[in-house]
């Protein structure tokens, strides 16, 4: 799905050559620091390297239109972001952005099932805690069902119990709906559980 | 009385200055130290009024279109300039060219239409009208650009996450900043709509009463504040919506990425 070849950005990060596979979960993990977040953002097409190439499906991404790219590529930042508005509009919010049509209240539960998340539709979504935005967010990003995910430490604010169920059901899914997974994670234990490649970065 | 004008004697004038000496001597009781500051903007406001006085003076005597557009381009300049210097940021040169675009294009497409169509005076440089009228567009823009401005690229800097959040899932970055450029419009023409607002009710405007005091019936006087108003309002809005809409652009470089921190924040 993506080749990088020779990246360099700032003093930050410097790849050599990677590669991450299609349909498959790649975990990547690091000191904090070691420009996991940055990856990710150079896969976004977010940031640009100084140096280096990135190709995704083959073609390098300054090929692709930026926008296009980001609706195929999506991204999941780590510190959960919440929009104006009740749950439902939240969770369509993405499919918004990316100029798909609006999902039926039906899809939206089953999103907010998927990530354990039991809340009206109508709610406000201000007033959620912390994880519960997390995992709002990581529904929003499951509805707008792109080609790959790119998730920032999804489940940083969740308990063990609660991540492990969440993780478990948002990776069966996608897993079967033939979906590719980078996700950044700072726990080795859940690398080592749901990775199917695990990319360390150096500091 | 001269014209139905009473014309302040010099003594008279100068015994309003009681006025900044009982604000000095309140300032001082209370401790406040702005007896400095105060004392700097009167001798300011005086030497600056009466110059401008006789530079008018002389202009009306010498109408030249000439004399008119270099006023005019001190004004345009001296409110661009203000403009970058309240913003108190550095900003990139695309984003200064945007302000100074959107002030000048703005203001002067206002200032043109009203004097043309609206009042149509003869000579259409008419110095008398051009120049107050002119005043009066590029200070409420200048005004309006600024507040507009100011709430864009604070808001940029605060909510960089959300934007680049939205950008993250494939947003346009016109749909990733529609609330904060929206609610900088608000704050660049909220002064003007309040001022329209409380108009009549809560105070009379400067020009009506000067109008007045000079003996103008009341009415031409309001048709005059009514024009006056909705030119402002045209001003205010277009230049302001002109440099919110091209100014957001200026934080993106072509490859859709969020830039705030390049030159635009403190």
């Amino acid at each position: 799905m993506f080749q990088i070849k020779r990246l360099k950005y700032k003093q930050i990060l410097s790849i050599e050559e990677l590669e991450i596979k299609k349909n498959q979960v790649t975990c990547i993990i690091g000191q904090s620091g070691s420009g996991k977040t940055t990856l990710l953002k150079m896969l976004n097409h977010l940031l640009s390297p100084d140096e280096g190439e990135i190709y995704y499906k083959g073609r390098s991404v300054f090929e692709w239109d930026p926008i296009r790219l980001r609706r195929e590529v999506v991204m999941l930042s780590q510190q959960p972001i919440v929009f104006a508005g009740n749950i439902r509009e939240n969770l369509n919010i993405g499919r918004i952005f990316a100029e798909k049509k609006r999902c039926d209240d039906h899809y939206l539960i089953q999103a907010l099932k998927l990530v354990n998340l039991e809340k009206k539709l109508e709610e406000d979504a201000d007033s959620l805690s912390g994880g519960e935005k997390q995992r709002l967010s990581l529904a929003r990003v499951f509805l707008m069902e792109p080609d790959v995910f790119l998730l920032d430490e999804p489940t940083s604010a969740l308990d063990k119990g609660t991540e492990d169920e969440v993780m478990n059901s948002f990776l069966t899914e996608a897993s079967k709906k033939g979906k590719t997974v980078v996700m950044v994670t700072h726990s080795v234990e859940m690398a080592e559980t749901y990775a199917d490649k695990i990319i360390q970065i150096q500091k | 009385m001269e014209n139905g004008v009473i014309n302040i004697e010099f003594w008279r004038l100068i015994s309003a200055y009681l006025f900044i000496v009982i604000l000095l001597w309140l300032t001082k009781r209370r401790g406040i130290n702005r007896e400095k500051r105060i004392i700097i903007a009167t001798i300011r406001m005086s030497v600056q009024l009466m110059l401008v006085g006789y530079i008018l003076m002389f202009i009306f005597d010498h109408p030249s279109p000439w004399i008119v557009f270099l006023i005019i381009f001190l004004m345009e300049s001296f409110a661009v300039y203000n403009i970058y210097k309240q913003l108190d940021t550095p900003l990139t040169k695309k984003l200064k060219f945007v302000i100074a675009f959107s002030m000048i294009a703005g203001s002067l497409a206002c200032l043109f239409y009203f004097n043309l169509v609206v009042i149509h005076f003869k000579p259409w440089y008419e110095p008398r009208y051009f120049i107050p009228i002119a005043g009066m567009f590029i200070g409420n823009s200048m005004t309006g650009i600024t507040l507009g401005m100011k709430q864009m690229v604070e808001n940029f800097s605060k909510q960089k996450h959300i934007i680049e959040g939205a950008l993250m899932l494939g947003s346009k970055p016109e749909k990733a900043t529609k609330d904060i450029v929206n609610s900088s419009f608000d704050s660049a023409i909220l002064p003007t709509i309040n001022n329209m607002i409380g108009m009549g009710i809560v105070f009379l405007p400067g020009m009506m009463t000067g109008q007045i005091l000079a003996g103008a019936s009341p009415l031409v006087a309001i048709e005059y504040q009514i024009a006056i108003l909705i030119g402002i309002a045209g001003s205010v809005g277009i230049s302001s919506f002109l440099s919110l809409q091209f100014g957001y652009k200026t934080f993106f470089n072509d490859r859709v990425q969020f830039l705030p921190n390049e030159k635009n924040e403190k």
